[in-house]
């Protein structure tokens, strides 16, 4: 459990080398749990996660100091596919689905992305279908025409379909109904449980998130400020108040 | 209206059908690459130009026909994958209008390439189709205009299937929705690019080979282009059926319009009608008629 998969050392950003986005993040990410990232809008959340994936220099931005290393290895070497390849995936915020392809169409960019052959697809595809049964019932709809809810997981199969060992989600609870926030956490968690996926979450929402996760670390204005087990922090009311927006509903 | 002057109608509006596949032809090698890179690639005409001029100078070398076609074809392929290497790439993530003043130099360097290479004289090219009308129930119809009609339904065709049954087809259309979520699944965009570039490359070995037929091959033929701004205005910029329906629609009204028009105000309204039709367009439909509506706020 306690194997180091994904580590930011004093991470900093800038994008376009003026703006800066992060200045020094820390946070560890261990094989197999689920660590969430929180912090109120615009505190840097998914310019971190961007930046694991080596997504940065596709917006102008790179990383000004410290490190992000996945599995050792610094992740500034490696292109975005690469990653994926190797199992980091991205699960971007607001979904970020083709709406003009279908669901299927959607699932199977995914695949195409970790490069799968043909078999390994259709393999993938009933395996996204067990997880989220809504889906294949779905997937012939134009993903733009479909429900917010219904978008979202289609973007975590899509996902999937790259057969992750570590999934970077950015505020999968975004514009969605409590309930169907709930859905979507409870098979994270079994996605988690059952084929041992590390999740590294970024969550606005933190009672869900501090819910789920093992670790927490809060970040505000770009540097990570707290971080610890997330039932410590779940619990302290100071913390909610100061960092997590104060009404946060007892669950 | 007896039933000549419905004919002459009739006859007017089909040659006008079959001319507007023409403006299609050329516009769809511009809808290609707007949609991978969100681009007006100014170089289209100078393409269409290098190809056909690389055609005809093989022929007139005494390559047999379709070798030379072949070889055009590969030259073309050639041509768009250094495109991708030397101008693309490098450019990678800029501004649209970065990428667009490029591909403005790149129109100066292919026609100068082409020139230089072979020469600058106006070549006649023939490509064995007959110019002769024949008659259908009273309508007469160009035989070479039907032909590179049904030609260029082919290639609409084969790129239609083309990006809905193959994997580089379905990338090509995630790119074109998404780019920077194609980015982060791992879709390889600079190989999706290179092959947008090829494809474009082949229309414009088509259309360079019938608009080289019909007008001859020199500089002039880059300028083909400028038919096809008002089609894709009317079409949308980044539809392929919308280029086809758009070229359909100018060819046939500018046809209209020249004839039932054109004497209540001196004639010669063919060159210009299709961009007053633009124009309209512009203020009532910006989009187009088949384009992505706008639905960004500023």
């Amino acid at each position: 459990m306690s194997d180091v998969i994904l580590q930011f050392d004093d991470v900093s950003v800038r994008y376009s080398g003026s703006i800066t986005a992060l200045s020094g993040v820390s946070l560890t990410v261990r094989q197999g749990e689920i660590a969430a990232l929180l912090g109120a809008n615009g505190a840097g959340k998914t310019t971190l996660l961007k930046a694991a994936s080596n997504l940065l220099p596709a917006e102008r931005g790179r990383i000004t100091g410290g490190r992000i290393t996945f599995r050792g290895e610094d992740v500034t070497r490696k292109s975005p596919d690469d990653h994926i390849r190797k199992g980091l995936v991205p699960v971007l915020e607001g979904r970020r689905l083709f709406k003009s392809l279908t669901i299927e169409e959607n699932l199977i960019t995914g695949g195409i992305g970790a490069g799968l052959c043909q078999s390994a697809i259709r393999q993938g595809l009933d395996q996204v279908y067990e997880f989220f049964p809504r889906l294949r019932e779905r997937r012939q709809s134009r993903a733009g025409l479909t429900s917010g809810g219904e978008q979202q997981m289609a973007a975590i199969g899509r996902g999937l379909m790259a057969r992750p060992t570590v999934f970077l989600l950015d505020e999968p609870s975004m514009g969605l109904a409590p309930l169907v926030v709930a859905e979507i956490f409870a098979t994270l968690a079994r996605l988690n449980r059952e084929t041992g996926l590390t999740i590294l979450v970024a969550e606005q929402n933190s009672s869900v998130a501090l819910k789920h996760a093992l670790h927490a670390v809060v970040i505000e204005n770009g540097r990570s400020t707290i971080s610890g087990l997330a039932a410590d922090l779940a619990s302290r009311e100071d913390i909610r108040e100061a960092y997590l927006g104060g009404a946060v509903p007892a669950s | 209206m007896d039933w000549y002057e419905f004919l002459f109608v009739i006859e007017v509006a089909v040659g006008g059908l079959l001319s507007g596949v023409m403006y299609s032809l050329v516009a769809i090698g511009f809808v290609l690459i707007y949609k991978t890179s969100g681009v007006l690639n100014f170089a289209q005409g100078a393409m269409v130009l290098f190809a056909a001029l690389t055609f005809v100078s093989l022929v007139e070398r005494g390559v047999p026909f379709a070798l030379a076609l072949v070889i055009t074809l590969l030259i073309m392929g050639l041509l768009g994958l250094a495109i991708e290497r030397t101008v693309l790439r490098p450019l990678a993530n800029r501004s649209p209008m970065t990428l667009f003043m490029a591909t403005l130099g790149l129109a100066w360097v292919i026609e100068g390439g082409a020139q230089l290479i072979w020469g600058t004289q106006v070549h006649a090219l023939d490509l064995g189709i007959s110019n002769a009308p024949f008659e259908i129930g009273g309508i007469f119809i160009s035989n070479f205009d039907l032909v590179a009609a049904a030609l260029a339904l082919a290639l609409v065709v084969v790129l239609t299937s083309f990006f809905r049954f193959t994997r580089t087809g379905l990338s090509f259309r995630a790119v074109a929705d998404d780019t920077f979520a194609a980015i982060a699944i791992g879709l390889k965009l600079n190989r999706i690019q290179a092959a947008v570039w090829t494809a474009a490359g082949v229309v414009a070995l088509v259309a360079g080979l019938l608009w080289g037929a019909r007008l001859g091959v020199q500089f002039s033929l880059s300028l083909v282009v400028l038919k096809a701004l008002p089609v894709l205005v009317l079409g949308g910029f980044d539809s392929v059926p919308g280029a086809i329906v758009a070229g359909l629609i100018i060819g046939a009204s500018e046809k209209l319009a020249e004839v039932y028009l054109g004497p209540y105000v001196g004639g010669g309204i063919e060159g210009w009608f299709a961009y007053v039709v633009a124009l309209a367009v512009l203020l009532i439909r910006p989009q187009g008629l088949f384009g992505r509506k706008i639905t960004e706020r500023f």
